[in-house]
């Protein structure tokens, strides 16, 4: 879902005459996520502070003088960025009071743009399409400047991106109706040319945006007929032919917007994040005409997530940083903070496994309903241009192999060459086409593993479990092998993606898991992120601070088993515990990476019915290792929040109660028989009672609250009224 | 016991004014209180803070300062005008104009011959307090700007003054300022405003103790000039400041609406010097508190938010009695409406106007708990403006809605009322007898032919009312000589018997067939709160400000066996323990033995024929008998059937068609028109 929240006015406006234009030029992010630099049409420059609506500093240029490109904030010297004229390049820093004195440097083309990336190097981008950096161009600004476009062609719109190390300007240009994407990569310089299809005659699109994504860069696209469309260029495929001929772009519809009658003319689109766009100047599809909307929508599930009115003329301009859509409308510059989270079908249907991990995930397109309910049909010349796409793919790397050869491929070839095979298949094609034959890779790739000993491709296999267009039920033997294989690291990754894993099959992982040697699992590299959630839940740091509203859950826990139990016995074990080691509770039984492992089996799904057979197979050993690593999970959030807190995959306090009871009913009478188990047991005796304890206080508190709800109730009495009374 | 229907009336904007000044007479312990509107109130606190007299306001009258001398009580304000109180016939006895503008204050010395006011023009004028009246002696050293505060050294020779940015003591027999004390202006902003003293107190020993709008109290040494120490109390003013007899304790109060103690102790325990800690706040007020006087016991604070409060000190009381609560006065001790009970009206008394209303109507009946659909709305007849400049001191509207009467300090007027359907017209009777020129007092007979107004020295003025005219029947007085004023007046409903009382304690009852004094009830030492006499039996039934019922028989001129009865068990600790007076008692013309009282926060049906409960039952039953099945309930019942439903009530009346009346006037509603208080930052605010 998304939320758009209560505006508020960063600054007022001084639109032109005829409101043709908002008076701005640009809206650039500055040092942090609260400040921006606005730059106005014509001279001046401004610094604010957007959580305090204040300006903290302006510049303005001398009468005569004209802002022709928007200012840019340096963030590596803290300097500001502009153009004058086109061509008198101005750098600043916010010291600096007058503008005049700072330094200028005039160079011998007209630039069009000065973009940076934070961080990042300004780039100049020049009207003719040349870009250079700013410290090569500084060096030499009278140094010659070569021209890139074609006579009557003209930058349209422009940005830059870091992709991974890599810096990129795109820009997109028009010649003559027709419309061209530039991808200029930096360092080795390499410059690519698209060419957008054509959408109705006359029509060009009002508005660019782009972002990056996954090794590929997407192109989002307004056109006045309401049609958004997307193109993703892969970062990779780039170099293979030097910008000689413009290669067609391919281009999928992402929505088509309502547009009432006519067309659109001042409409913006901006990518707000994988599966949100923010939209202005498109009418609501509910409310009626005359009323400009900001809207957000969903591309996922096309639908419409969050819609704001907005006063005044709309330009056509939106920007977003950290959260936060800067729009002009009217005689202001508004500011809408607004909040998008992963949504996903399973979200709107209410069954969300792992809710609060899954955010951090793309949705999964493993059932896909997605493209069963939406896909085709709301989409309905997506399939005719992938295949005009694929087929024209095909002709530009002839070389490469189509999938069925792969599969076929995978049958015979030997490791090495299988593994770089289906790499290059996926660095071609889009993971949305390959879906389908996701599955067949990876079955074939099981299939060809367990017939040959020799033969096992861990890389490509995660990297295909990495799509997420696997499921258990593809490749049922895939979890197996890995087991074999004792490739942990693609376990994880299967009950990580996996929703369909079956508990006979968990079972089998959990058993490996606790029963391999600490040593072993060491070795294992895993999910960097599981990792560093269990390097801050054992870091010793976190051992004894942990107090919740001064409340320490452990010390209560002690004194309320000890006082309640009070046998001599009983206390005495507990005490010899305690003087062997200091909290033989607060050390993690198990070592790191085998934590890491475990926790992924406790936020598998299951069903408890067809779990607990499989779990009377473990041994008593095995149980009470896990228990206690249960039981140090237990203690260690109890302490306290920052599991939680923090937006790391790790299981729910739910989970852990729910393994450490299932455990116990499968194990109870053999673990009530084990007198190594016994402290362990009632620790767990204890924690339980905490628990009761605690749910019967909320208990308390909803029935209180519930009371005062109910006092709330009593009639107000008016002026007047008639009241019958009893005395008795 | 029965239902009844209840007419809840909310209607009523009743709206206390704020407290501006008080004096305590500490030899015969009344308290003198003035409000913002000019009215002027005498609580008897030796008899449960009663408040036994009222004087109305006037228009154009401020009281900034009141001083007992004596048993006489002067007032000064912002007129510039000295007034002296006749307390027998409530009305001010004269006024005398000081010639220095606005008069800030006004102080006497012990010995009580010389009244010293504090001018606007920086004067400190002398009166000389003469036997019947004050005559200006002279000025002290005139000083640049107003003199907003005073105090008299206890030896009478020196006088302290508060002025803007400092203090000044006077040598009062010369009359030459021997000390300037500076005081120190408020940090940041409040730098530039001028400082003012609010309050200045002169000890025995010579120390001073200020308050001003910076939020100080300080300490001063009277002999030397200097400061001695500053106790940082608020941040905005302290206005008022008020010392004990002894010396020993101090209290000031602030804008904040607290009350801070100072003590007069040594600091470590066994030492003999001793100095003033700050020991105690309280907070019983909303806004400033403007006055504030301290008894032996407790301290007593009013301010903007109207409500007297006695806030007894725990260490001068003994815990747990009925001395040690708090007690907060909100309301008049004496009812502001008047109900016409054969024609369902209301009359609502304000300073300035009259309200006539008529009670609405419902449908059918309801089951207890229910509230009955109201198919006619009440309305607003009448809103009448008091002539004059005088504010109405009492009203009457006959039981039959015929007539309406009010009277103000220095007139009486009566309306003829008509009306019939719809159409209402209230007509002024011209010609009064010349006798009736005011009134502290007035009540309708029953059958609305004659009209009583309580005059000087407790006589009553009989009128006799017709259609045609209005003419004077007689004048009843009594034989006892009290020269106090009748608070209360009943006619009885037969039309045989008037009862007055008055605040003396005495109770005459005349027989208005003889028009003679018929007997006097025995004096009991509490006031009288409320009196009726009974429609059949001719019982008087009286209740006192202490909380204790007499029921006294006009025929045979003795306590009837009830009250005896009652006066030998003794009431109920609780019912004891009230601390609002009953203001009204009624009857229930369907059972004889049904007596109605209220206070302000419960009406009560006595039932003569139950048993009278017992010190260890529960005197507020009424819960415990709803739950109970019906046999079982006669085990419980008592005489006291107590209502708790309405709270804050103004009056309760039962209506001719045995449906009951109720005006509240919620404290709440109160509350929220006054003006805002001082802002102040409270937690997560």
């Amino acid at each position: 879902m998304a939320a758009l929240y209560e505006g508020y006015t960063l600054c007022r406006l001084v639109p032109a005459q005829n409101l043709s234009n908002s008076g701005i030029q640009g809206i650039e992010a500055e040092r942090d996520s609260d400040h921006v630099v606005v730059t106005d049409s014509t001279r001046s420059v401004t610094l604010y502070k957007v959580s305090d609506q204040k300006p903290l500093g302006s510049w303005t240029v001398k009468q005569g003088q004209t802002l022709t490109c928007p200012a840019v904030y340096n963030s590596q010297t803290n300097e500001y960025v502009a153009v004058t004229d086109n061509k008198v390049i101005r750098i600043w820093k916010e010291e600096d009071i007058l503008l005049d004195k700072a330094f200028k440097a005039t160079v011998s083309s007209d630039v069009w743009k000065v973009h940076c990336v934070p961080g990042g190097e300004p780039v100049a981008l020049f009207q003719r399409g040349a870009v250079r950096l700013f410290d090569s161009l500084l060096s030499a600004p009278q140094q010659p400047i070569e021209e890139v476009l074609a006579q009557e062609e003209a930058i349209r719109w422009s940005i830059n991106i870091v992709a991974e190390t890599q810096l990129f300007v795109i820009y997109t240009t028009e010649q003559k109706g027709d419309h061209f994407l530039y991808l200029q990569r930096l360092n080795p310089n390499i410059l690519q040319r698209y060419r957008l299809e054509r959408e109705e005659p006359g029509l060009s699109p009002l508005s660019f945006s782009a972002s990056y994504r996954d090794k590929h860069i997407r192109l989002l696209y307004l056109y006045p007929n309401g049609h958004v469309y997307q193109s993703v260029v892969s970062v990779r495929g780039l170099g293979a032919e030097e910008g000689a001929q413009a290669l067609p772009l391919p281009r999928s519809l992402l929505l088509g917007l309502p547009v009432g009658e006519g067309l659109l003319e001042a409409a913006s689109a901006l990518i707000l994040d994988e599966a949100h766009v923010a939209v202005v100047g498109v009418p609501h599809p509910s409310a009626g005409s005359g009323k400009d909307f900001l809207c957000i929508w969903n591309t996922n599930f096309q639908t419409l997530q969050a819609g704001k009115e907005i006063a005044g003329k709309i330009y056509g301009q939106l920007w977003s940083y950290s959260s936060k859509l800067f729009i002009p409308h009217g005689k202001t510059l508004s500011v809408i903070p607004y909040e998008c989270t992963k949504s996903s079908l399973a979200s709107a249907m209410g069954k969300l496994r792992q809710a609060r991990t899954e955010e951090s995930k793309a949705p999964t397109s493993v059932p896909s309903w997605n493209n069963i309910l939406h896909g085709e049909k709301a989409q309905p010349s997506r399939t005719v241009e992938n295949r005009k796409t694929r087929t024209t793919r095909k002709t530009q790397s002839a070389p490469s192999l189509t999938t069925d050869q792969v599969l076929e491929f995978i049958k015979t070839a030997p490791v090495e060459e299988v593994q770089k095979e289906v790499e290059g298949l996926f660095s071609r094609a889009d993971i949305q086409d390959l879906q389908p034959s996701v599955g067949q890779l990876a079955s074939s790739l099981v299939s060809r593993s367990l017939a040959d000993p020799a033969f096992y491709t861990p890389s490509t296999l995660a990297q295909l479990v990495h799509t997420q267009c696997l499921c258990h039920s593809v490749c049922p033997d895939l979890v197996l092998l890995a087991l074999e294989k004792k490739d942990y690291f693609l376990c994880q990754l299967c009950l990580q993606f996996f929703p369909d894993i079956p508990e006979a099959v968990t079972c089998a992982c959990l058993k490996a898991f606790i029963s391999m040697p600490d040593i072993d699992a060491e070795k294992e590299s895993l999910d960097p992120d599981s990792v560093s959630f269990m390097d801050t839940l054992i870091s010793p740091e976190h051992g004894h601070l942990g107090m919740q509203n001064g409340f320490s859950p452990t010390s209560m826990e002690d004194n309320c088993s000890d006082a309640l139990i009070g046998g001599g016995a009983v206390t005495k074990t507990r005490a010899e515990d305690k003087e062997t080691s200091t909290a033989p509770e607060q050390i993690c039984p198990v070592g790191k990476h085998k934590a890491v492992l475990l926790n992924e089996v406790l936020q598998a799904p299951y069903s408890d019915t067809y779990l607990l057979p499989h779990l009377k197979d473990l041994s008593s050993q095995n149980v009470i290792l896990f228990l206690q690593y249960l039981q140090f999970l237990y203690l260690k959030y109890s302490q306290d929040a920052f599991p939680q807190m923090h937006g790391f995959r790790s299981p729910s306090l739910t989970q852990i109660m729910d393994w450490v009871c299932l455990l116990l009913d499968s194990h109870f009478t053999v673990l009530v028989m084990t007198p190594e188990a016994k402290g362990l047991l009632l620790n767990l005796h204890s924690f339980v009672k905490s628990q009761v304890k605690l749910f019967s206080e909320l208990g308390k508190i909803e029935s209180s609250l519930q009371e005062l709800n109910k006092m709330k109730m009593k009639k107000d009495v008016g002026q007047y009224s008639i009241e019958v009374i009893e005395l008795f | 016991m029965g239902d009844f229907k209840v007419h809840r009336v909310r209607f009523f904007d009743y709206m206390p004014s704020a407290i501006r000044a008080m004096a305590l007479s500490s030899r015969s312990e009344r308290l003198a209180l003035a409000r913002a509107d000019g009215a002027l109130e005498i609580f008897n606190f030796a008899d449960n803070y009663f408040q036994e007299k009222l004087i109305p306001g006037q228009e154009g009258r401020s009281i900034e300062a009141l001083c007992w001398v004596g048993e006489r009580l002067f007032s000064a304000g912002l007129n510039g005008e000295i007034t002296e109180y006749d307390l027998e016939n409530l009305k001010p006895k004269y006024t005398m104009e000081a010639y220095g503008g606005p008069i800030w204050t006004i102080s006497s010395n012990s010995q009580g011959t010389l009244l010293a006011a504090g001018c606007e023009d920086g004067t400190v004028k002398m009166f000389e307090i003469l036997e019947e009246t004050i005559q200006f002696q002279r000025n002290l050293e005139r000083q640049r700007g107003r003199i907003i505060s005073l105090s008299w050294h206890p030896s009478d020779t020196l006088i302290a003054a508060g002025m803007m940015d400092m203090i000044r003591i006077f040598d009062a027999e010369t009359g030459h300022a021997t000390h300037r004390l500076l005081v120190e202006r408020g940090i940041g902003a409040s730098k530039s405003r001028e400082v003012v003293v609010w309050s200045v107190v002169f000890l025995s020993d010579h120390t001073i103790v200020s308050g001003d709008s910076a939020g100080k109290v300080q300490m001063w040494d009277g002999l030397t000039g200097t400061l001695i120490r500053t106790h940082l109390v608020t941040k905005w003013d302290v206005l008022a400041l008020a010392v004990s007899q002894d010396g020993n304790s101090l209290v000031a109060g602030t804008s904040e609406g607290t009350v801070v103690q100072f003590q007069f102790i040594s600091s470590t325990v066994g030492q003999q010097d001793k100095e003033w800690v700050r020991t105690r706040t309280f907070k019983n007020h909303s806004h400033d508190v403007r006055a504030l006087v301290h008894t032996e016991t407790a301290v007593v604070s009013g301010g903007m938010d109207t409500q007297l409060v006695v806030r007894p000190l725990l260490d001068k009381v003994e815990k747990n009695t009925q001395e040690s609560a708090l007690r907060k006065i909100a309301f008049p001790h004496r009812s502001l409406v008047s109900c016409a009970k054969k024609a369902g009206l209301l009359l609502f008394q304000f300073p300035d106007h009259l309200e006539l209303w008529r009670l609405g109507e419902s449908e059918g009946h309801g089951k207890p708990g229910d509230s009955l659909p109201v198919k006619r709305k009440p309305e607003k007849l009448i809103q009448l403006k008091r002539k004059g400049e005088d504010h109405i001191c009492c009203s009457a509207l006959s039981p039959c809605g015929g007539w309406l009467a009010y009277a103000t300090v220095c007139s009486v007027r009566l309306y003829r009322l008509q009306l019939d359907n719809n159409n209402i017209s209230l007509t002024k009777v011209s010609k009064l007898p010349k006798v009736l020129h005011s009134a502290h007092q007035l009540c309708f007979s029953s059958d609305s032919s004659k009209l009583f107004a309580s005059s000087s020295h407790s006589s009553v003025i009989v009128v006799g009312l017709s259609q045609s005219e209005c003419k004077y029947l007689h004048t009843l007085k009594p034989k006892s000589g009290s020269r106090q004023p009748v608070h209360l007046l009943h006619a009885s409903e037969d039309g045989k018997w008037l009862a007055t009382a008055n605040t003396d304690c005495e109770i005459h009852v005349y027989n208005l067939h003889k028009l003679k004094l018929h007997c006097t009830v025995p004096v009991y030492s509490s006031c009288p709160t409320a009196i009726a006499i009974h429609p059949t039996t001719s019982n008087l039934v009286v209740v006192h400000a202490d909380q204790q019922i007499f029921e006294f028989s006009l025929v045979q001129k003795e306590y009837t066996d009830w009250s005896r009865k009652l006066q030998k068990q003794g009431l109920h600790p609780l019912w004891v323990e009230r601390d609002t007076p009953v203001t009204h008692v009624t009857f229930n013309p369907k059972n004889p033995a049904h007596i109605i009282l209220h206070d302000m926060f419960m009406f009560c049906i006595l039932d003569q024929s139950l048993p009278l409960p017992e010190a260890k039952t529960l005197l507020y039953n009424q819960m415990t008998l709803r739950s109970l099945p019906e046999p079982e309930r006669i085990m419980h019942n008592h005489a006291f059937k107590i209502c708790k439903n309405f709270q804050h009530l103004m009056c309760v009346r039962l209506l001719e068609d045995h449906s009951l009346v109720v005006v509240e006037r919620p404290l709440l509603e109160i509350m929220s028109q006054l003006p805002a208080a001082v802002r102040q930052k409270k937690f997560a605010t």
